[in-house]
């Protein structure tokens, strides 16, 4: 069995980090990973997706439509532009926070005002929740990513791995106790 | 034995150096700029950014001939600029090993065309490897040093943006001795005048022979076959992980490691032991044109995409079936999310500018950070192709522009890197011609689009060594543009912009405007502008929206009123500053 989790988020949003602590993880759990980040011109403010599997053995490294067991997303309407990849039955974790992109902001595209209602009423497996409203009362926005990387590690009934401990490889030191907090309470936000 | 999880050109990097290999140049281009990242912080490595992909190649050919393992790297489109020194190398052959990496980018993730380098190694007589995933990144970049070197041969190393930039688990070796090999000189094997050329060319066409009998039997091209030999297919680099992920063990696969020459007997093998034959392969029809000539049938390019990057569920759905799944969907349309100028981008004045002055001027772009001044708002240029096109271009669309009585000046653009890629050339190309055109250098000290990287311009090289920067504005003085019709500005600074901008398009003839601002995300500039930021005073603004003109990410419009709304972001940069007629907005933090 191979599992597929999406994260999807805008650049600058810190899902390469996220991403890079899960696979940690789940390499001490012993299993075979595939992982891809598209990175290029996408770090200027757009959409960014990064696909992890694992299992047993894994061949390709990315998810088509209708193939992803769990997707993350750091923004309202990317986990809207991310459905689509959805399997049946699968379960969307977003994050309730708003960024507007370039054709928003200079009024040639709208931002739906309902997306986490239509969300909600089409995704039986649906959490909505405020990692990054959590981190900046934590102190600081970057934290966003450990927030949702807790709430995942929930979701996934990933067991037997330090993950607070984890992050201490990935993070300065001075920062890795509002990154455990902020562990601990995406962990308990699902 | 110790396992990591590293990506394709992580794995590059460490198997070029577990193999021996000592000199590595490369010209940054996404997905292949992290091979040379990752060999410039080992020590035994002599690693380069070179200008220009044709002069990382040419360094990377001296080392090897001279005898020392060498590797170049580059993205697809980078091959192009590089095609001279890779034919002729295909003839002269190598001394110590030579391994050319070519990054393709199906499904155009960052580049202006997807087209597939494995065609070069067709034109150019090399071997050609191709790995399909981080473990063979790293074993097949060792092969490939080893095949060189047996068969006199430079490989051609294809990789794809899937595999650059996905990660796998990586066993690890040791490094063993650096080899090096001594020069000795052979005019007749590396000076490519008619009469030796001759020579090489059969000498190749008869090394490819021995190579094609090598190929047949060799690691790189293996056999699985399944227990009912019914299905079988054929199929190399990432694409085998397709078949694998939607075939299983369920039919015979014949993968491909080592495809130019193609292992002709091995592919007869194959094809004649099956009932039926799938080719599964991104891009062209490489390998199922090998398989018709020989006179075999195949399904392939008829059903698998021609146009993008496959995944499993494209090749599921094409030679399996659709899959009967709702999935979900919403009658909700995501507002679009381009990729923007950053907030405090120094490209942002120019492009503003240049908007602003668009009655006059017909703009042609180029490929960098300034490339997204083509989207809204600015609609910055009609016309971008490639590197350095930007300036040469314009001297043939100016004379199609005069010929048609259109009385509008030409511009063109490039970045600081593009200038010394090949914009150099391109503006002498304009000096020269006397063509009436405005050639812009858009200098921000860095290789931004691409990460980051350093160029001829910086100070410091890819291993942090300090050298001497080469000072662009006194090439261009040297080139004989007189003060007149040159200006040096900040572009940050939109009267001095306009300044040059009204004094260029006033005189005919050529004229160079060079803006001159670091990038906002270089780690030094970033770290300077910490903790600044603009902020709005509502109760100045009265909501008449100029600053939005200037389309900052980091600022929004709301209940009336302009609002920094990313103050993280924000670099007080102060161009909305400019734009407000009311002194609303003002700089914090400093
Ligand atoms: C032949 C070729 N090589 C490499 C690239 C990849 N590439 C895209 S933009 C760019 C550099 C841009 O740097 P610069 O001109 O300084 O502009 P900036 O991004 O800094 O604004 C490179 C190397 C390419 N598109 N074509
Ligand atoms: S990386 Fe630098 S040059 Fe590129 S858009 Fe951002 S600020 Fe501008
Ligand atoms: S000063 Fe104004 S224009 Fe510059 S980055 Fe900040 S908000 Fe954007």
């Amino acid at each position: 069995m191979t599992t597929n989790i999406l994260l999807v988020g805008v650049g600058g949003q810190g899902t390469i980090l996220m991403s890079k602590v899960l696979t940690a993880g789940l390499a001490q759990m012993g299993y075979d990973i595939k992982m891809s980040e598209i990175h290029g011109m996408s770090q200027r403010g757009g959409t960014v997706i990064t696909q992890i599997r694992f299992g047993d053995k894994v061949y390709a490294p990315n998810i088509g439509e209708k193939e992803a067991d769990v997707i993350v997303s750091f923004e309202k309407v990317e986990a809207l532009r991310a459905l689509p990849f959805l399997k049946n039955g699968g379960t969307m974790v977003t994050d309730e926070h708003e960024i507007y992109s370039m054709p928003v902001l200079t009024g040639k595209a709208e931002y739906p005002s309902n997306a986490l209602v239509a969300l909600a009423e089409a995704v039986e497996n649906l959490a909505i929740i405020p990692a990054r409203a959590k981190a900046l009362e934590l102190g600081n926005v970057r934290v966003q990513n450990i927030c949702l990387l807790g709430a995942l590690v929930k979701v996934l009934k990933l067991k037997g791995v330090d993950w607070k401990g984890l992050l201490a490889s990935f993070v300065p030191e001075k920062a890795l106790a509002i990154n455990q907090q902020a562990f601990d309470a995406g962990y308990a936000m699902i | 034995m110790v396992k990591e999880i590293m990506s394709g050109n992580e794995a590059i990097a460490r198997g070029a150096w577990e193999a021996g290999c000592s000199f590595a140049a490369a010209y940054p281009g996404t997905p292949s700029t992290e091979i040379i990242e990752n060999l410039s912080v080992i020590k035994e490595v002599s690693s380069r950014w070179a200008n220009n992909e044709k002069t990382a190649l040419d360094m990377a050919i001296g080392a090897s001939i001279g005898g020392l393992r060498s590797l170049a790297a580059m993205k697809h489109v980078g091959l192009n600029v590089a095609a001279d020194p890779l034919c002729a190398v295909g003839y002269t052959g190598v001394n110590a090993g030579l391994v050319v990496v070519t990054a393709d980018d199906p499904g155009c993730h960052s580049s202006q065309n997807e087209q597939d380098n494995r065609l070069y190694a067709l034109l150019a007589k090399l071997a050609l490897v191709e790995p399909s995933d981080s473990q063979e990144c790293k074993d097949f970049i060792k092969a490939a040093f080893e095949i060189s070197e047996r068969f006199d041969i430079p490989v051609l190393f294809r990789v794809t943006t899937r595999i650059c930039h996905s990660k796998g688990m990586v066993e690890l070796e040791q490094p063993g001795e650096i080899p090096v090999k001594p020069y000795q000189q052979n005019r007749q094997k590396y000076c490519m005048l008619p009469a030796m050329a001759r020579v090489r060319h059969a000498f190749r066409e008869e090394s490819l022979k021995e190579l094609e009998e090598y190929a047949n039997t060799c690691a790189l091209n293996r056999i699985e076959w399944a227990h009912d030999r019914k299905l079988g297919i054929v199929t190399s680099g990432i694409s085998y992980q397709y078949a694998k992920e939607v075939f299983g063990d369920s039919a015979s696969i014949l993968k491909l490691g080592l495809t130019n020459p193609m292992p002709k007997a091995l592919l007869r093998e194959f094809c004649s032991a099956v009932d039926n034959i799938y080719v599964i392969e991104e891009g062209e029809p490489f390998i199922e044109n090998a398989i018709k000539s020989l006179g075999f049938a195949c399904t392939g390019k008829e059903k698998i995409p021609i146009l993008g990057e496959l995944n499993a569920k494209i090749v599921r759905d094409a030679l399996v079936g659709q899959e009967a799944q709702a999935g979900y969907s919403i009658d909700l349309q995501a507002p679009p999310r381009p990729p923007v100028l950053c907030a405090g981008c120094p490209h942002r004045g120019f492009f503003f500018t240049l908007k602003k002055n668009k009655k006059h001027i017909v703009a042609m772009g180029d490929i960098g950070c300034y490339s997204l001044g083509v989207g809204e708002p600015f609609g910055g240029f009609d016309i971008s192709t490639c590197m350095g096109a930007g300036i040469s271009g314009t001297i043939g669309l100016a004379k199609a522009l005069e010929m048609q009585g259109d009385p509008r000046k030409v511009l063109g653009m490039v970045g600081d890197s593009t200038f010394f890629h090949s914009g150099l050339t391109s503006l002498i190309d304009v000096i020269h011609a006397n063509a009436n055109v405005i050639a812009c250098v858009l200098d921000n000290s860095i290789t931004a689009m691409t990460g980051h990287q350093v160029n001829a311009g910086s100070s410091k090289d890819v291993q942090g060594n300090e050298v001497a920067a080469i000072d662009l504005v006194a090439i261009i003085r040297a080139l004989g543009v007189p003060n007149e019709r040159l200006r040096v500005v900040d572009p940050l600074d939109l009267k001095a912009v306009q300044e040059a901008f009204t004094a260029a398009v006033a005189v005919k003839g050529p004229f160079v405007i060079v803006t001159k601002r670091p990038c906002a995300l270089i780690k030094e500039v970033a770290r300077a502008n910490a903790g600044k930021h603009c902020q709005v005073d509502p109760d100045k603004c009265v909501g008449c929206k100029a600053c939005t003109l200037i389309a900052c990410p980091a600022m929004a419009f709301k209940d009336n009123k302009a609002l920094v709304a990313d103050p993280a972001s924000c670099t007080a940069c102060g161009l909305c500053m400019q734009m407000c007629k009311f002194d609303a907005i003002s700089r914090v933090g400093e």
